[in-house]
């Protein structure tokens, strides 16, 4: 569109008033909105690179393959990173079964009624209770009247609850991605309702359900309060063989050495830190590329 | 839309079984690594800790996490004993302490009358008391306070009760500035002794005033009190020795004159009233039926002066000591 300049007479496309100027904010709005997104990043950066300065240099097959000690220096990761995976793995296990048989329940077994209401409301609900809640409820429900001790399976049970809101919805919100058509279809040819969800949906709705897992295990993968609330240990200086028998997890020793007075075990803390920071990148990363994998097919 | 397959995402499945499966082969094959006790045969009174075996549980202060964790680790070189040690607090300490929980219990000062009898309900009354260590608590200000030396109990009561606000309110020749105060907060052991020394020594109904900064975390509170010229604080000693050098440490006057934060008048008692003793718990029937307790606490009373002072904190004088190690003898072969 051409404007005409009142005074000369010429014909330029610039626009004038009112014009420019909505056409100045809207020029403007990229660059507020960019900056408001380089906020985030730009905190992310900084910390990631504080922490590999600190940390870095205490990063060492060494670091991680021996027991805590009192000496920052000997100090390292080994009973904890052993407890962590074993936590972690038990988790998993534990949680992926119930979520998605939830999940399944709510998307479609479930009559809509107020009983389905009230499910809902209440994983809304649950997904916002802080972790030390989870922690509180292991702590009377796991560790003393089930009487497993602060134990790895205490720790797991507790850790499950706490990703169970997180995984249902997310598996649900997969499951609703499945077109109604593959359900019609597999109903209308003679499938019982089970036979439609096992054999078609849930094939269908994997990747979502594996993502939102994923997510979920790098959520308890950072869990501190939780842990140190139903009795994780911190001093642990033999390998975990069974689910039964006390443990520490990583971020309880990055807390551990943080509150520590010694610069030397503030750096422990930091290589700590990376060795977390590198655990949950490569979990969401994996989820990263089941997702686009599946995608493009 | 694809149109999804069993097939496609039966691999799906397999992998993630897999990969939670993976985690916990991991976390399974790491095998035990036998500690290579020492194969003497002992003398009387002595103990062969190579021969033990088993496990037990430790909890309690995070002040006093450091020796345990000390003695733990070098209990772990010379026997088969899995010693494990938290730090849930003296109070958490106590509480699992008296539910059975665990079998030594740690403290940053001695156990209190409702915590003896929350044990008896329990059934647990042969509760025995080890002081390990001497902690001292450290006042200090900022390095650029030219004017604050030494306090008196009375005039550290007042600021940290709220009485005083300004300088100028304990010492007329004071500048008339805001006092910003730092404190631990109400789950340590170390706040806890505070209130008790300062606040209610002085005065029975005070309580601690709320109105300053409050952390569990030392470096928060140093790093308040370096960040300001009115700023005031307190926390242990060691944490003063390690990272406290840029703050400016106050003298105490408890009634005898100045005296300066220092491992000797921690020692010989003349820095009071902020130097406390350090404890660790268990029970006389632990001592007597579970051989890998008495190992450990025995261990634990021979090496506690190396392991303190190493980690920071003041050993106890040969007399103190003595008195603590005669505790176990009775229950020695």
């Amino acid at each position: 569109m051409a404007f005409v300049d009142g005074s000369t007479g010429e014909i330029s496309l610039q626009a004038t008033g009112a014009v420019a100027r909505r056409q100045a904010l809207s020029r403007a709005s990229r660059y507020v909105l960019l900056a408001a997104t380089l906020v985030g990043v730009g905190v992310l950066l900084y910390l990631g690179y504080e922490t590999i300065d600190r940390g870095g240099s205490r990063l060492s097959i060494d670091f991680l393959t021996s027991y805590p000690s009192r000496f920052a220096e000997r100090a390292g990761l080994r009973s904890s990173l052993i407890g962590w995976f074993w936590v972690l793995g038990l988790t998993v296990i534990l949680a992926i079964p119930i979520a998605i048989g939830t999940a399944i329940w709510m998307e479609e077994f479930a009559p809509r009624n107020r009983v389905l209401t009230l499910v809902k409301l209440n994983l809304a609900n649950l997904a916002g209770v802080p972790s030390i809640i989870y922690g509180i409820l292991g702590l009377a429900l796991f560790v003393r009247f089930m009487d497993l001790g602060p134990s790895i399976l205490a720790g797991s049970l507790t850790l499950a609850l706490m990703i169970l809101p997180m995984t249902v919805i997310a598996s649900q919100e997969a499951i609703r991605q499945v077109p109604p058509s593959i359900r019609h279809g597999a109903l209308a040819l003679g499938a019982t309702r089970w036979q439609m969800v096992w054999n078609h949906v849930l094939p269908g709705a994997m990747p979502g359900i594996m993502t939102g897992m994923i997510l979920a295990v790098s959520r308890a993968a950072g869990e501190t309060a939780a842990l140190i609330m139903i009795g994780a240990f911190t001093f642990i200086a033999y390998d975990n063989t069974r689910p039964t028998e006390d443990f520490t997890t990583v971020p309880v020793q990055i807390y551990n050495w943080t509150i520590r007075p010694q610069e030397a075990f503030r750096q422990n803390a930091a290589a700590a830190i990376i060795v977390l920071m590198v655990f949950v990148l490569t979990l969401n990363l994996i989820a990263a590329v089941i997702r686009e994998r599946f995608r493009s097919e | 839309m694809r149109r999804p397959r069993l097939e496609s995402s039966k691999p799906l499945m397999l992998a993630l079984a897999l990969v939670a499966m993976s985690f916990v082969a991991f976390a399974a094959c790491g095998d035990d690594d036998d500690a290579n006790g020492a194969d003497n045969t002992p003398a009387a009174g002595e103990i062969d800790y190579g021969s033990l075996g088993g496990s037990l549980r430790v909890d309690g202060s995070s002040t006093v996490f450091p020796i345990a964790e000390a003695v733990a680790e070098e209990f772990s070189n010379e026997s088969n004993v899995r010693v494990n040690v938290g730090f849930s607090g003296t109070g958490g300490g106590f509480e699992r302490f008296c539910r059975g929980e665990i079998e030594v219990s740690d403290a940053s000062r001695p156990i209190e009358q409702d915590e003896i009898d929350a044990c008896a309900d329990e059934g647990i009354t042969d509760i025995l008391e080890f002081q390990v260590a001497i902690d001292a608590l450290t006042v200090v200000a900022n390095s650029n306070n030219d004017f604050l030396e030494c306090l008196t109990v009375q005039q550290l009561h007042d600021i940290f009760t709220g009485t005083a606000s300004n300088w100028n309110d304990i010492d007329p020749a004071f500048p008339d500035d805001g006092i910003v105060r730092f404190f631990p907060g109400t789950d340590s052991g170390t706040f806890d002794y505070f209130v008790e020394a300062i606040i209610e020594g002085v005065d029975e109904t005070a309580a601690h005033t709320g109105d300053g900064t409050a952390s569990e975390d030392d470096n928060v509170l140093a790093q308040g009190v370096e960040g300001d010229d009115n700023g005031l604080g307190y926390f242990g000693f060691a944490y003063f020795q390690e990272a406290g050098q840029q703050l400016k440490a106050i003298a105490i006057d408890g009634g005898e004159g100045c005296v300066e934060p220092s491992l000797e008048t921690a020692l010989d008692g003349s820095y009071q009233p902020l130097s406390r003793p350090l404890f660790i718990y268990t029970r006389e029937s632990f001592l007597r039926d579970r051989p890998e307790v008495l190992g450990f606490m025995k261990y634990f009373m021979d090496n506690t002066n190396t392991l303190s002072e190493e980690v920071g904190y003041v050993p106890l004088s040969d007399n103190l000591l003595a008195e603590q190690q005669t505790k176990i003898e009775p229950f020695l072969p």
